[in-house]
């Protein structure tokens, strides 16, 4: 039997398609979650897709992170369950509380929209494909992407090797340290930026590297098996 | 009823590229001596007598302000009739 992988939908959310898309791609069921779903249907991991939940309002993902689907979300997150956010998605996972920092405002006030080369610089239930110190290629689309938190925190992840991905040039968005993506102190919850989920068959994205993220999480949820 | 303004801005140490915005646009205006801008929100809730001081820091803490980033001041404006 195949690893079911939930996907979450909220109000305003926009890559829940290629979200599932990319899980079926890896080998894996995409199960759809909605926003006021209270059951995750033993879901094996979950993914908090990219776009732009209940408009943002407040601030980009505040009001989906207390949604109420995002309550045993986290208590699963909290118990180990493989949860990766993408954009929107990581915007959620931090103001929910699951990945330490903030995303605010692009330094430049503009959106960004092109592809980027992120360095994995972490092992992680969500990068175990890649080799540490290798590069991929995705592309970046956000107007709120600019990674922040006290020179502390920041130190306390990269200390703790909890900074799974860096622009390998200087964070367009003005992220601090050029962080891309974070992860829980248990490598299980991965937040980044970029979006692997539009970079896995170079038929319709900038590479095939995206499809690295989803693939590892099925080899870790097959190894705990 | 009482009306309650919580004000949340951005932590002096962040970066306010909006703020920073609004303060150039000054500029193009004329307008000489403005020194910097920071740009937040102001939210104004009217709420029943049963809502408590504690209760409207809990509000404001954990959801109309995110610590992380930014900082606010929850006031009482008095009753309302």
């Amino acid at each position: 039997m195949s690893a079911r992988i939930g996907v979450i939908t909220f109000p305003g959310t926009l890559d829940d398609v290629d979200a599932s898309r990319a899980v079926r791609y890896a080998g894996a069921e995409a199960v759809s979650l909605w926003h006021r779903d209270t059951d995750l249907q033993g879901v094996d991991a979950v993914v908090v897709p990219g776009g732009f939940s209940y408009g943002d309002y407040l601030r980009a993902g505040a009001i989906a992170a207390r949604s109420p689907v995002m309550g045993p979300v986290v208590d699963a997150a909290r118990r180990g369950l493989p949860v990766l956010g993408i954009c929107n998605g990581f915007q959620i996972l931090c103001e929910a509380g699951l990945l330490p920092g903030a995303l605010v405002r692009n330094t430049g006030l503009r959106f960004i929209c092109r592809e980027i080369r992120l360095r994995v610089e972490a092992d992680t239930a969500w990068t175990s494909a890649f080799e540490v110190g290798s590069a991929i290629t995705v592309p970046l689309k956000s107007g709120e992407g600019r990674y922040v938190a006290d020179a502390e925190t920041l130190d306390r992840l990269e200390g703790e090797g909890q900074v799974v991905f860096r622009y390998t040039e200087p964070a367009p968005n003005g992220a601090l340290r050029d962080i891309a993506g974070v992860c829980s102190t248990d490598g299980r919850v991965v937040g980044l930026m970029p979006h692997p989920e539009h970079a896995i068959d170079p038929l319709t994205g900038p590479s095939a590297d995206g499809l690295g993220l989803f693939s590892s999480v099925l080899t870790r949820l097959t190894a705990a098996a | 009823m009482a009306r309650v303004i919580v004000d949340v801005l951005p932590k002096a140490e962040i970066l306010d590229p909006q703020g920073q915005a609004v303060a150039r646009a000054m500029g193009r205006l004329g307008v000489s001596g403005v020194a910097d801008v920071r740009q937040g929100k102001h939210f104004v809730l009217e709420v029943d007598d049963s809502v408590g001081d504690a209760e409207l820091e809990r509000i404001a803490e954990s959801l109309l302000a995110n610590p992380v980033m930014e900082e606010w001041v929850v006031r009482r404006e008095g009753r309302q009739q």
